[in-house]
């Protein structure tokens, strides 16, 4: 009898499950520096932003089911794979995304590729991502150093800037970054002059600017992020650099570094991002929906923060579309199928190669008197339409760009 | 003009510049935390996260009450330092009598709580702090552009680093504090408040960490995890200077700045471990360090 109102419950159950649309269930992770030098720039606000982009999405398909992990990688690859390696194994999560360090996104990215899962990279900057070390499981969101090289450094070539002396950070990013721009410097008509590499997270820039200062080179190249970015300006400054008729260039400054130097030492920058918080209504309006789920009220999102937004949401599309995120090599190529439209970056595509193109914009941080509100940082220079801002197709050696 | 292993003479000594003026940095922490082992016996691992609370004392003091750096350099170490003294009679009396590793687990959890608190309040960005006015600007040398900033590092450091070491090792008081670590209830039995003047030591311990602190505030960046990122290598200089020594740790800390810098000019990769190799061969050589006096 018992066993007859069981089965009977049983059929009762799937033929209602049939009825309604499939449940989709999904987990995401978000990788970040929580603790160090790009805490700020990714860490916490990301975690932020990844609820509002879950929160928007399954208000529209309440079908589909979203977990979210967080975790700390502390800028350490070794950390970084071991915290991947144990969420697409033991949590079962489908997604991994952020990441804003390059070391570390070079090793989830063979991560993913080994367990076909994905990974979104938002956060890191390497061109290599999508260039020599590209794979299928890997998205290259946000931004990357050939597109940093581009934008500011072809500007500073072109106002004049024909010799350049280099302050790399001495791992991935900085390498990456130090070889587009030198690309870019002698494409139109620039000398290199010197590089120096500094251990990241390094305190003191001095004696590295006095060897730039020696060099006496035109244009003094950062290709730091972060601390070291703040570290390098603010001392600068000190050893009167600008003053003495070199100029910086920042290749890598978000909005929150500029919040960290007050516009006092930091105006005049020019610097490249694909987002700005203040930059259209949509993105004003967005930034207070940001603040009021939980970031901290004296920040204000970076780039990589409207990255992890966009590419969830570009993400859950792609995977209600196939009704399963189980597949990540699959959920990736539909993720190239489908064209991106979403409210922060406006219209672009997911390439062959991972990256993900939309136009960029060439910024100069404002003088301290043109500033009249909290975070008011940056007036736009130049628009650089989305397919003249990252790097040709051919041009990256991706083994999956066929010819 | 000539060259030394490559490198122009005039560059070679703007370096060597540099590097005693970062050696000036070392030499005042590791002051402060061999004056604590020395007369207290305890690791004081929160000495970074102290350094920290003396930068962002200055930046808060600049930023509500309008005190600038100068009234700053005062006021924030002795803030500090009172909150060294409530660590020490909360926690740290306790611990005299254990293993050293007591005092260092302790300090060191009290260092994550604060980083954190820190970096939860304010992000890890960091504020802006900048060179006060009178301070802006430098002068050339001829070899190099010496920011007066850098320059007044140097002098205020070398004054306090003298003025501490004059005080322990040449006065009474110097004499009172250094008999207690040795005998305190000897030197109890002669009427001195023992307890007293432990406490008031850590307590200028932690305000030296802070004094470092306002100094640094203008020219590094005021984040919270400024003090962990230097701690480690400020560890290294009071290893190798020998733990308990004063004179040790102030010339290991100017010493060991001057390599790091001629590291930084030949072989800039390794700038960040040249200290810990150093550390290294001078563990395997001399073990209580180069001024130590061994246990």
């Amino acid at each position: 009898m018992r066993k007859t109102i069981g089965l009977a419950a049983l059929a009762a159950a799937l033929a209602c499950g049939g009825a309604n649309a499939q449940q989709v269930n999904v987990k995401i992770g978000v990788l970040s520096d929580m603790s160090s030098l790009y805490a700020d720039i990714g860490g916490p606000g990301s975690v932020v932003a990844a609820k509002m982009a879950i929160a928007d999405f399954t208000k529209d398909h309440p079908n589909v089911k979203v977990d979210l992990i967080s975790g700390d990688h502390q800028n350490k690859p070794d950390v970084g794979s071991q915290i991947a390696n144990q969420w697409y194994d033991v949590e079962k999560v489908d997604m991994i995304i952020d990441v804003p360090n390059s070391g570390v996104a070079l090793a989830v990215s063979e991560v993913a590729k080994q367990k076909n899962k994905i990974f979104i990279v938002s956060g890191a900057a390497a061109s290599t991502l999508t260039g020599p070390k590209c794979n299928a499981n890997t998205v290259h969101w946000t931004y990357d150093t050939w597109m940093l090289a581009n934008g500011t450094g072809k500007a500073m070539v072109k106002t004049g800037g024909d010799t350049w002396f280099f302050l790399t950070a001495d791992y991935a990013f900085g390498h990456a970054l130090e070889a587009d721009t030198i690309a870019v410097v002698e494409k139109n008509g620039g000398k290199v002059l010197g590089k120096v590499r500094v251990p990241l997270n390094t305190n003191d820039f001095s004696s590295f600017l006095l060897q730039a200062q020696a060099s006496k080179a035109k244009v003094i190249g950062l290709a730091n992020a972060g601390g070291d970015t703040i570290n390098s300006i603010k001392q600068a400054a000190e050893f009167g650099i600008v003053k003495g008729g070199q100029s910086l260039a920042g290749l890598l400054v978000f909005s929150s570094d500029v919040n960290a130097l007050g516009l006092q030492t930091a105006q005049g920058l020019a610097l490249t991002e694909t987002w700005y918080w203040d930059m259209n209504d949509t993105n004003r309006a967005w930034t207070k929906r940001w603040h009021a789920a939980g970031a901290a009220a004296g920040k204000f999102p970076t780039m990589i923060h409207a990255g992890v937004y966009a590419g969830i949401l570009h993400y859950l599309k792609a995977v209600t579309a196939l009704k399963s995120a189980a597949d990540g090599k699959a959920v990736v190529d539909k993720m190239k199928e489908m064209p991106t439209d979403d409210p922060l970056f406006g219209k672009g595509s997911v390439r062959v190669d991972g990256r993900v193109i939309h136009p960029a914009y060439l910024f100069e941080v404002k003088k301290p008197s043109d500033s009249k509100y909290p975070g008011d940082f940056y007036k736009v220079r130049a628009t650089i339409p989305a397919d003249e801002a990252f790097r040709p197709l051919k041009e990256g050696g991706c083994p999956l760009v066929s010819g | 003009m000539f060259e030394i292993f490559g490198i122009p003479s005039t560059a070679l000594f703007g370096q060597l510049l540099i590097g005693l003026i970062n050696g000036s940095f070392y030499a005042l922490l590791s002051l402060g935390l061999a004056v604590i082992f020395g007369m207290l016996n305890i690791i004081n691992f929160s000495h970074g996260a102290q350094y920290m609370m003396g930068a962002f004392a200055a930046y808060l003091l600049l930023q509500y009450s309008d005190i600038g750096y100068w009234p700053a350099l005062i006021v924030a170490p002795v803030l500090v330092g009172i909150t060294g003294v409530i660590v020490e009679r909360l926690f740290l009396q306790w611990l005299y009598k254990l293993d050293h590793l007591y005092g260092l687990l302790l300090t060191f959890g009290l260092a994550l709580i604060i980083e954190g608190v820190a970096r939860n309040h304010f992000g890890s960005a960091g504020m802006p702090y900048t060179v006060p006015e009178s301070l802006q600007g430098g002068r050339n040398l001829g070899f190099m552009f010496l920011p007066n900033y850098r320059a007044w590092v140097i002098v205020a450091s070398l004054a306090i680093c003298f003025v501490t070491w004059f005080v322990i090792e040449r006065t009474r008081l110097g004499a009172y504090l250094r008999a207690a670590t040795e005998n305190p209830s000897l030197v109890r039995a002669f009427g001195i408040n023992v307890p007293r003047m432990i406490t008031l030591t850590y307590g200028f311990g932690v305000a030296l960490a802070a004094f470092a602190g306002v100094m640094a505030a203008p020219i590094y960046n005021v984040s919270p995890q400024m003090g962990s990122e230097l701690i480690i290598v400020v560890f290294a200089v009071v290893v190798i200077g020998g733990m308990g020594s004063i004179l040790g740790a102030i010339v290991t800390g100017f010493g060991l700045g001057v390599i790091e810098g001629l590291t930084k000019v030949f072989f800039p990769e390794a700038s960040n471990t040249v200290i810990f190799v150093i550390m290294a061969i001078v563990l395997l050589v001399r073990p209580a360090g180069l001024f130590g006096r061994g246990s």
